[in-house]
């Protein structure tokens, strides 16, 4: 790389560069020996928070509302719980069914509390040996009675155990073209078909309870809780998923481990003296060092040096994690653009592309931007002879790509290709003007100069996508708020070479 | 396939980042970038400083007016249509009336009246002009081009890109149009740049695309033969620029009319690199020389500064310079 004409001395410049640079570093190793958050990748151990977000409009008078909380479980550990909620008294109810429990004299309108809680992933075993529940005596009016037994003896006959029986029950419910009896069973209990498994197991004196998970997904926001089928089988019990409630995430399971969040069959929320009840699910993943570390930083919050995005609700946490990562990918169109000297359509068009591209898999999102845009610069081509204003034309190209995504999505779900659901994450305003750019500089540059910029955007985003995607650089962001002030800097100093871009090198290849 | 970057600083090319931060940001004063950056308001500043410039025929302001233009080039046999703050020679259509009235591109292509409504839509729109603002349409008269440059250019105009720094005039080219570059003089885009000797007006080398050229790929001129007419107007046209402006980094993009001379065809403030190619010289030597003078040298009368530049700048011919 060329490294010339830094020599105009700009003193005020380079002890601002080396101020923000000296901060920058501070800051990291303050961070990394007082709160001992590791520098390294990997000598970590996994905290999750999860932050449930209870919702409900209030009936003029008193509430209680009471919330089942997470208890220990095998592969996780609960380290801390802690409830936002202006004007209710909170109290954590612990015991066989650990509850939190919201009360308040007079509440009116929408109603937000918040619980959350840091849990550990650990390899310990959790409590285990929890007791089976009783069974209870259950009966249906006919036909569905007989359709029952004939199921349950068909699936009885076909098992061995508690476990096998489960497994051959939701088998037959599974299938698509399924018997006579299941049919029937389907279409009256479609409500509520989990609890129809329920007390089948419990005829077949099987004891069972529906239960409650939650995929733990990095930066999820909004999440429900899924329902799942415990069963037990003397003093052991298994989890099953349940038939339509497949494990849907798109992530391997390795990524998404299932956290219970309800695990006697008791109902997850329960609000008194209020209606349109509803929870919602916020989690982040987080790497710390140790246990100790963690109660340290947890319990020094108000340190205004421990100046961390930790402190924010998990909500806002998830949304800072992709923001903090947006200066590592300016920095990377920064050094292409002024070091090397791609030309790309729009500055930081690559950037947005390459946010969309984290959501989709590289792959998955470069088929799916080059299906878009080039789908889109056909049919723009048609808009352009219409005369249409310009705002109009922009317009309808933004509709027209909304239809595409909508129709390629349709498409490749019927194919059987979840993963093509996914373009959903484009920008689709960005992608708008990125069709409306290209195909005005196809008309006037012509082909090439398209394939330049168009090739210079993608392989920035690539880049982009890259270095916003390290696991490196996604705990050091979000972890060390002092890398931004490192990345000013190095922005500050990319600004002010003036040295030759490696492409001049070639552009002006034949002074040689 | 590349140079070094110490042997492209030994032959003292201009790089792009450092024409930003040293040339550009530091002569360029951002306040006074509407004034190229519009080419109407170019155009009444140039035309009050007593710098000719081609004829207004009209200019549309509104969408309502999109509806007049008929009216206004009613009688016109031959214009231009541009966006007043277009770059890069993006969005002109130059056009001319045939006998029986319709309208033609230079290369023949026949446009409608309502081609040409949709076009200023657009200008209007600012589809051509810079960050997409609201932009104003501005028609010209053609230029009838000078009939000793006939032949150098295949249907485009010929015009002459002028590097003026704080009022001296640095570098020179004549950028001729091309069958590839579809009559528009952009370099990029296949034009043939010819680098001019500021001494004289007389062609030093020829490019096309990047590689060297003699003659023209589509009139079969030979370049080498090219003579600019009134090549010290010209430059003194072009040095005025400076003063007028008041931009120290300046491209004049000249063209040479047969009633008129030369005129100003539109100013840049931040000219290309691709001159250097053309002359086959570095820039900043040149600039290094500008850059040491004082003010009482820039306070010089625009001819005086001309006749400065003509001999410091001065450089063999395109006889020597190009290989056979």
């Amino acid at each position: 790389m060329p490294v010339y004409g830094m020599s105009v001395p700009r003193f005020p410049f380079y002890a601002l560069v080396a101020i923000l640079m000296a901060l920058g570093i501070f800051l990291i190793l303050h961070r990394h020996w007082v709160y001992e958050v590791p520098l390294m990748y990997g000598e970590t151990q996994t905290i999750w928070s999860v932050e449930a977000k209870v919702e409900f409009t209030a009936d003029d008078g008193p509430v209680r509302v009471s919330m089942v909380r997470p208890s220990a479980q095998q592969g996780f550990t609960i380290l801390k719980e802690a409830g936002a909620s202006p004007g209710y008294g909170l109290n954590f109810i612990d015991g066989d069914e650990p509850r939190a429990e919201w009360t308040i004299r007079a509440a009116s309108g929408r109603q937000e509390l918040f619980y959350r809680a840091e849990i550990l992933v650990s390899q310990a075993p959790g409590e285990s040996g929890m007791e089976a529940p009783p069974l209870v005596p259950v009966s249906w009016p006919e036909p569905y009675a007989t359709a029952v037994s004939e199921v349950l003896a068909e699936a009885y006959s076909t098992s061995a155990g508690n476990f096998s029986l489960t497994r051959e029950l939701l088998k037959r419910f599974r299938q698509e073209n399924s018997a006579q009896n299941i049919e029937l069973l389907k279409t009256h209990f479609s409500d509520n078909l989990p609890a129809l498994w329920v007390d089948m197991l419990h005829k077949a004196r099987v004891p069972a309870t529906l239960v409650y998970g939650l995929d733990l997904q990095d930066g999820r926001r909004r999440q429900m809780l899924t329902p799942l089928l415990r069963v037990w089988s003397g003093d052991e019990s298994q989890i099953f998923e349940l038939p339509g409630q497949e494990h849907t995430s798109l992530l391997k399971q390795a990524d998404a481990p299932l956290l219970l969040w309800e695990q006697r069959g008791a109902p997850v929320l329960d609000v008194v003296g209020g209606r349109d009840s509803g929870i919602r699910f916020s989690m982040l993943k987080r790497e710390e060092s140790t246990y100790a570390n963690i109660a340290e930083n947890l319990s020094s919050q108000h340190d205004f040096l421990n100046f961390s995005i930790h402190s924010l609700p998990v909500e806002e946490q998830a949304m800072f994690k992709t923001i903090l990562l947006i200066p590592i990918g300016a920095l990377i169109v920064c050094i292409l653009r002024v070091l090397v000297g791609i030309r790309t359509s729009g500055t930081f068009m690559p950037v947005l592309i390459a946010l969309a591209f984290i959501q989709t898999s590289l792959v998955t999102g470069l088929i799916g931007f080059l299906l878009v845009v080039a789908t889109g610069l056909f049919i723009r081509g048609y808009l352009s002879r219409l005369n249409l204003l310009l705002v109009a034309r922009i317009t309808a190209v933004i509709i027209t790509v909304i239809a595409i995504i909508s129709v390629f999505s349709v498409l490749s779900y019927k194919l059987g290709l979840t993963e093509g659901l996914k373009i959903t994450f484009f920008p689709m305003i960005i992608l708008s003007w990125t069709i409306e750019r290209m195909s005005i500089l196809w008309e006037e540059e012509g082909g090439k100069e398209v394939m330049i910029q168009g090739g210079g955007s993608l392989l920035t985003a690539v880049l982009a996508y890259w270095a916003m995607n390290d696991p490196w650089v996604r705990h050091l962001t979000f972890n060390f708020i002092g890398i931004q002030l490192i990345v000013l800097a190095l922005v500050l100093m990319i600004g002010s070479y003036t040295g030759y871009r490696l492409l001049e090198l070639r552009r002006f290849r034949v002074f040689n | 396939m590349f140079i070094t970057p110490w042997r492209l600083k030994e032959r003292g090319i201009l790089g792009m980042n450092q024409r930003n931060i040293r040339y550009i940001s530091r002569y360029n004063p951002r306040r006074l970038y509407p004034l190229v950056d519009n080419k109407l308001k170019t155009k009444l500043l140039a035309q009050s400083a007593g710098i000719t410039t081609p004829g207004l025929i009209g200019t549309i302001t509104s969408q309502h007016g999109v509806s007049h233009l008929p009216e206004l080039l009613d009688g016109v046999t031959g214009f231009a249509i541009k966006p007043a703050k277009g770059s890069g020679g993006k969005g002109i259509l130059v056009l001319s009336r045939q006998a029986d009235g319709t309208l033609i591109k230079n290369s023949g292509a026949l446009v409608e009246l309502a081609d040409l409504q949709r076009h200023a839509s657009n200008i209007l729109a600012g589809l051509y002009s810079l960050g997409g603002s609201p932009d104003n349409v501005i028609i010209e008269e053609l230029i009838e081009f000078d009939p000793q440059l006939d032949g150098f250019s295949f249907e485009g105009v010929p015009d002459i890109r002028v590097i003026v720094c704080r009022g001296y005039p640095v570098m020179a080219m004549m950028r001729l149009s091309t069958r590839s570059s579809d009559g528009k003089a952009n370099l990029h885009q296949g034009a043939v740049g010819v680098g001019l000797d500021i001494a004289t007006g007389r062609p030093l080398n020829a490019v096309q695309n990047g590689n060297p050229v003699r003659i023209h790929p589509d009139t079969g001129a030979d370049l080498t033969a090219l003579q600019i007419p009134q090549w010290d107007t010209l430059l003194e046209l072009a040095a005025r620029c400076y003063e007028v402006t008041g931009l120290g980094y300046l491209g004049t993009d000249m063209v040479l009319d047969r009633r008129y001379g030369p005129m100003l065809l539109e100013l840049n403030a931040r000219p290309g690199l691709t001159i250097q190619v053309a002359n086959n010289t570095g820039l900043l030597p040149r600039l290094r020389k500008i850059d040491a003078l004082s003010g009482a040298d820039i306070a010089l009368p625009a001819a005086e500064r001309v006749a400065r530049s003509r001999e410091w700048f001065a450089a063999d011919t395109m006889a020597d310079a190009v290989p056979a």
